[in-house]
């Protein structure tokens, strides 16, 4: 029995390795093919953080750094293009989003039309936490009286 | 309002939101709200698709109203519009400029317009999608409404039917020509 790992070390290496295989997971997903790659590392490695926080318009829900899709990949090609021709990271954004509006944007900026959506949850918690306080003040009130 | 009907609160606030789901979807998640409307179209410049003499770019279509299509004969939905495209044609309606999107190969554009007939005034070749982005195209069929002072003004998702045409595309096209 001694020799044998005790169940809750066994659980805890099995976490440990989870954990690092889903840590892996993200940045083994990406789809950019190799002929697309910049010679440049430095310049690659910016056109990979920038396509990471641009939308798929066709697939929606992964960004253009994930997607096959045909449009991602010449998404990528223009944004490795641009690089290329000495755009800085935010005029490279920004001529993306001149085409396709702040959705293609994975974190939609913060400003009127999406101050619902920053704040909006906050929000809803505090309100909800608000009721509480109130309800059990007034339970605790009502006990004391009722107590008394 | 009377603390008595407080236990009510929750359930209009779950009809609330019942309706607004109800309504939000219903919206098509994939027509999105174009960037472009009332902007100028921006500058591209497509090169010609075989056979053909001349390209497609955006100083083209200044000086009039006219209609820019994204198209390629990969796309089912562009072959149901086509036929619509080559009757705006053959009545002379309104000029329609073609953007070839990512055909597989350099012949199956030009094959599919010789075969169907071709409605466009002139047509762009757009392998890398210059074209598609340059409007913000997120699928074909796609169609950009341009004034005459190059100003995208409306932008209709999927095929041109004649329905459609006649109750909201065809007004668009009056409105804009009434501009001065």
């Amino acid at each position: 029995m001694a020799d044998r790992p005790a169940p809750a070390r066994r659980i805890l290496v099995l976490l440990t390795v989870l954990a690092g295989l889903a840590g892996l997971a993200p940045d083994s997903a990406h789809a950019v093919l190799p002929e697309e790659v910049l010679a440049d590392p430095a310049h690659e490695a910016r056109a990979r953080a920038i396509s990471r926080e641009l939308r798929c318009v066709v697939c929606q829900n992964q960004s253009i750094d994930d997607s096959d899709a045909d449009l991602a990949r010449d998404l990528r090609v223009l944004v490795r293009q641009r690089i290329v021709e000495g755009d800085s990271d935010d005029e490279v954004i920004a001529y993306v989003v001149s085409r396709y509006g702040d959705f293609v944007l994975l974190r939609p900026p913060v400003k009127g039309a999406t101050l619902v959506l920053w704040i909006g949850p906050v929000a809803i918690v505090l309100i909800g936490l608000l009721a509480l306080i109130s309800y059990f003040r007034r339970a605790g009130r009502e006990a004391e009286s009722a107590g008394r | 309002m009377s603390r008595r009907f407080l236990f009510l609160l929750p359930l209009v606030l779950i009809a609330a939101l019942g309706i607004g789901f109800w309504f939000g979807l219903q919206r098509d998640p994939q027509a999105l709200p174009s960037a472009l409307i009332n902007k100028p179209v921006p500058e591209f410049s497509l090169a010609a698709i075989e056979g053909s003499a001349r390209g497609f770019r955006r100083d083209d279509l200044l000086g009039k109203v006219s209609l820019v299509n994204i198209f390629g004969s990969w796309c089912l939905a562009c072959r149901i519009e086509h036929p619509f495209l080559m009757e705006l044609k053959a009545n002379g309606v309104v000029p329609v400029y073609g953007i070839n999107w990512r055909e597989p190969d350099r012949q199956a554009g030009p094959e599919w317009l010789d075969k169907f007939g071709n409605p466009y005034r002139l047509v762009g070749d757009d392998p890398r999608s210059e074209g598609a982005i340059a409007f913000g195209v997120t699928g074909a069929p796609e169609t950009f409404f341009v004034d005459r002072k190059g100003i995208i003004r409306y932008k209709h998702a999927g095929p041109i039917t004649r329905d459609i045409w006649e109750s909201k595309l065809w007004p668009i096209v009056q409105r804009l020509r009434a501009e001065s």
